[in-house]
């Protein structure tokens, strides 16, 4: 069961990072990286690591996305 | 491009002042600090610490900014109060650290600085690294709003 979780959770996280390499609407990149984010701390908790999860929620899925959103609003928003 | 035209750039008339996000983000806001608290307080007993503690007590701040707007985030903590938090919590590892020397020990020495010690696996045990923990939060807390604002506003 955890091994199904596990795979199912990888792959999201590759469509995530394709995505974001991919897609054109630079807000639209930001959403999918934090998405990214979001599915490396399910996957750091899986992998037992509940420290590194917390960091990678808080940061990754939070301040980061804040800190692009603040980014593109200063440039603009078409790659 | 202000904040609150991001949102609008694609043809769609949706501002980022929408109530439901304002409404949500203030009932929202309060768990996460105390959840932020938390982390913090609990970093020498359970996952977590200063840094992630206060990441998300940042992040908090950061979300009020964007909800309502620049004024109302800074009104919460102004500019010039997040960069003496900043320098003062840098400060207080510094001088919690010193104690130890003036003891006559080591830096940043724990129990030979007499730090009382508690019961282990109590909310205050650990001694100076409770200490530690707090000031570091503080400061990677104003860090992140610091950030956003210097990011959001540019140089003055």
């Amino acid at each position: 069961m955890t091994e199904v979780l596990n795979v199912l959770l990888l792959s999201f996280l590759i469509v995530c990072a394709v995505g974001v390499a991919y897609i054109r609407d630079l807000l639209s990149a930001v959403i999918l990286f934090s998405s990214f984010g979001l599915i490396m701390a399910i996957i750091w908790q899986q992998l037992s690591a509940p420290d590194v999860a917390m960091v990678e929620a808080a940061l990754g899925t939070g301040v980061v996305a804040l800190l692009l959103i603040a980014a593109i609003s200063k440039t603009k928003r078409a790659e | 491009m202000p904040l609150s035209d991001l949102t609008r750039s694609r043809g769609g008339k949706i501002p980022i002042d929408d109530q439901i996000v304002r409404i949500t983000s203030r009932l929202v806001v309060p768990f996460i600090q105390v959840y932020g608290i938390y982390v913090i307080l609990n970093g020498h007993l359970s996952p977590g610490g200063s840094f992630s503690g206060g990441a998300i007590f940042g992040a908090s701040l950061v979300l009020l900014a964007l909800s309502f707007n620049l004024e109302a985030g800074a009104r919460q903590i102004p500019h010039h109060a997040a960069s003496l938090l900043e320098s003062g919590g840098a400060l207080g590892y510094a001088l919690t650290g010193l104690v130890g020397v003036f003891v006559g020990s080591s830096y940043l020495a724990n129990r030979i600085a007499g730090f009382p010690m508690g019961q282990p696996g109590e909310l205050f045990s650990a001694g100076a690294i409770l200490v530690i923990t707090v000031f570091v939060g503080i400061k990677v807390a104003s860090t992140i709003v610091t950030l956003f604002y210097y990011i959001i506003e540019g140089e003055k």
